[in-house]
């Protein structure tokens, strides 16, 4: 019985996904007017859906209050746009160094923060969200086009194809939140993962396992800030305008939201709460003001009635071998 | 030398007002342990309350500069401190035993929220406060021209810190939310009710927030409906300064934070202004966490 909910589940989910992804041809064979601007609004979704998985490594998992991911995001955006302009290199192949910038950033405000408690760490990410937007906006070292950003980003090749339209940037752009999402799973399932959610449980307990709890969350935070940064890259092909707006506090918060609202630790939480976040208040377009104060009244009333988040990650669950269970039937004091 | 002592005297008349405003976080911080994002939200409500009587209601006009003034301050410290207590009611007293995190989030659902009603009610557009207030008087003094209007701002500042710091320190109320922000749960051993000390706090707090928005009105003459964010997050970097949960320390942290980033902005580089709040933020809590007046651990009571 159980098994039979779990394979309908299953199957669902399969059904799902491949539905997800003929939506381009569905769209075209149905003649929907409006269907690069859907096609436009899911790769945006797919976008905030990579940047609050990439964020969902270091909030979710090892449970570090970080509100400044946008810096990585912009800092991936802009190491593209210039090897891409200044030296042309082609977009894909940028990506390692969006990734490496970011990271490296990452690793250099990181150290010196990475024992702050919670809320201070919260504090200090919001603090070089700013200090990075307002480098961009100064035109720091002739590099960021100041307050007008960089134009005329190329679009990405892949194997001799231009990626140009909505619907090429939909495959693109889902194609790498799969591949993240599996990478990440693999990720969260491993030593490393096991370890980040200790943690996030008790850090002192951690440490007294000898999990240096201090590197640990030291490489959550540079990957989750790489995965970012080639975010940024994305972002910058498809944009291929980028300014200093883009890379707001507004923005770090969106992601912190998508990831709590979705369910901070559960992959498949966060994608739903980049849907939610990104694509519920297109639907109302028409109520501009309102969707703000409703999305902010939300997230209130959210945290009042369901804090864990709309999909939060099961519990994590190890069968013990069968003699303990024969030993101590389930239910007894032991 | 003049230049010198005229950045000095900019750099207190903004210091001032960065301490009001990092009164109300330093003081909620102290007993709930949270950063009340929301704040910024409440100094900002205050600068348009103030506008609402200064310049819609036209006070000045009828009233005459000295009494408008008076009137919209109890006003303003009225209107921010009712919003205050509902917001406390709202969105934080229903999550004061839950998580840290959900009490942030909250917070910032709170801020988002606070923002657009102000933009709904007064528009996205910036609002110019009427420059007719106060008279433009400047004196002379040893050669260094102070205008009246500065000289408000500051004393103004200043006299309702001085307040604070008497009812704080000389009252009974005062002294249950020094034992609250100490320990609360001690506290609350000893008698003290700690959700009146929190409703309390959350009357002071954006009272004297929206005093502070009501001073950058009068100051600078235009008032903008997202302005509390850059006010709210260098507050309360000036609170973290003077080391967050003390009292005198977010005042003297506001005045420092005016003064090196007038002082920044007048020897270094102007365009790089606002982001001297935010390095010396990083600075200080890499290297001296509890701020500049590390003491309140041994604060006598």
């Amino acid at each position: 019985m159980r098994l039979g909910r779990l394979k309908l589940a299953r199957s669902v989910e399969i059904l799902g996904t491949g539905l997800f992804l003929a939506l381009p041809f569905i769209l075209s064979a149905l003649n929907v007017r409006s269907s690069p601007y859907i096609l436009d609004l899911l790769s945006m979704v797919g976008l905030y859906a990579l940047l609050s998985l990439s964020l969902n490594v270091i909030l979710g998992l090892a449970g570090m209050f970080h509100m400044g991911h946008a810096a990585f995001f912009a800092v991936g955006a802009y190491v593209t746009a210039n090897l891409n302009l200044t030296y042309g290199w082609s977009i894909l192949a940028t990506l390692p160094a969006a990734a490496l910038g970011a990271g490296l950033l990452a690793l250099a405000v990181a150290i010196p923060v990475i024992r702050l408690r919670g809320d201070y760490l919260l504090i200090v990410t919001i603090g070089i969200v700013e200090i990075v937007k307002i480098a961009l906006t100064n035109d720091v070292f002739g590099l960021t086009g100041g307050p007008n950003g960089l134009i005329g980003i190329a679009r990405p090749m892949v194997f001799g194809y231009r990626v140009a339209r909505p619907v090429d940037f939909f495959y693109l752009i889902w194609i790498m939140v799969a591949f993240s999402a599996l990478l990440f799973h693999w990720l969260e399932n491993s030593r490393f993962g096991r370890a980040l959610k200790y943690i996030k449980e008790d850090a002192v307990a951690a440490e007294g396992m000898g999990v240096d709890a201090t590197a640990y969350k030291l490489m959550a935070f540079v990957i989750g800030a790489a995965w970012a940064g080639m975010a940024g890259t994305i972002f910058a092909a498809k944009m291929r305008t980028i300014s200093p707006e883009s890379f707001t506090f507004g923005e770090s918060v969106v992601m912190f939201t998508i990831v709590i609202l979705g369910g901070s630790g559960n992959q498949k939480g966060v994608v739903l709460g980049s849907f939610l976040v990104m694509g519920l208040p297109e639907l109302f377009r028409d109520f501009q003001d309102l969707r703000l104060l409703a999305y902010g009244a939300a997230l209130v009333a959210m945290m009042i009635f369901r804090p864990q988040g709309l999909w939060p990650p099961k519990p994590t669950q190890y069968r013990l071998p069968p003699p303990y269970d024969e030993k101590y039937p389930a239910g007894g004091s032991g | 030398m003049g230049y010198f002592v005229e950045q000095i005297i900019f750099g207190l008349t903004v210091g001032s007002i960065y301490a009001l405003i990092a009164l109300g976080y330093t003081m909620v911080y102290g007993v709930m342990k949270l950063i009340n994002f929301a704040h910024g939200e409440l100094f900002a409500l205050g600068a348009f309350v103030g506008f609402f009587f200064l310049v819609t209601l036209d006070w000045g006009g009828v009233f005459g500069p000295a009494l408008a003034i008076g009137f919209t301050v109890v006003f303003v410290a009225g209107a921010t401190a009712l919003a205050g207590h509902i917001l406390e009611r709202v969105a934080y007293r229903p999550l004061r035993h839950s998580d840290r995190l959900a009490a942030v989030v909250s917070a910032l659902g709170a801020s988002i929220f606070l923002q657009n009603v102000i933009m709904t009610v007064w528009g996205a557009q910036y609002r110019a406060y009427n420059a007719d207030i106060l008279p433009k008087v400047v004196w002379t003094v040893a050669g260094q021209s102070v205008s009246l209007i500065r000289l408000f701002v500051f004393l103004t500042a200043v006299a309702i810190m001085a307040g604070l710091y008497l009812f704080i320190n000389h009252s009974r109320l005062g002294l249950a939310i020094r034992a609250a922000a100490i320990d609360q749960g001690a506290a609350k051993l000893m008698g003290v009710d700690v959700r009146r000390v929190i409703a309390v706090v959350f009357l002071i707090g954006p009272a004297l927030g929206g005093l502070a928005g009501l001073l950058v009105g009068v100051y600078y003459g235009q008032i903008n409906f997202n302005m509390g964010q850059l006010y709210g997050l260098k507050a309360f970097t000036a609170a973290v300064i003077g080391g967050i949960g003390n009292i005198p320390g977010a005042m003297i942290g506001g005045l420092l934070l005016g003064l090196l980033e007038t002082l920044g902005d007048a020897y270094v580089s102007g365009a790089w202004k606002d982001a001297i709040a935010f390095v010396a933020l990083i600075l200080i809590l890499v290297f001296r966490p509890t701020g500049i007046l590390s003491e309140r651990v041994a604060e006598k009571l």
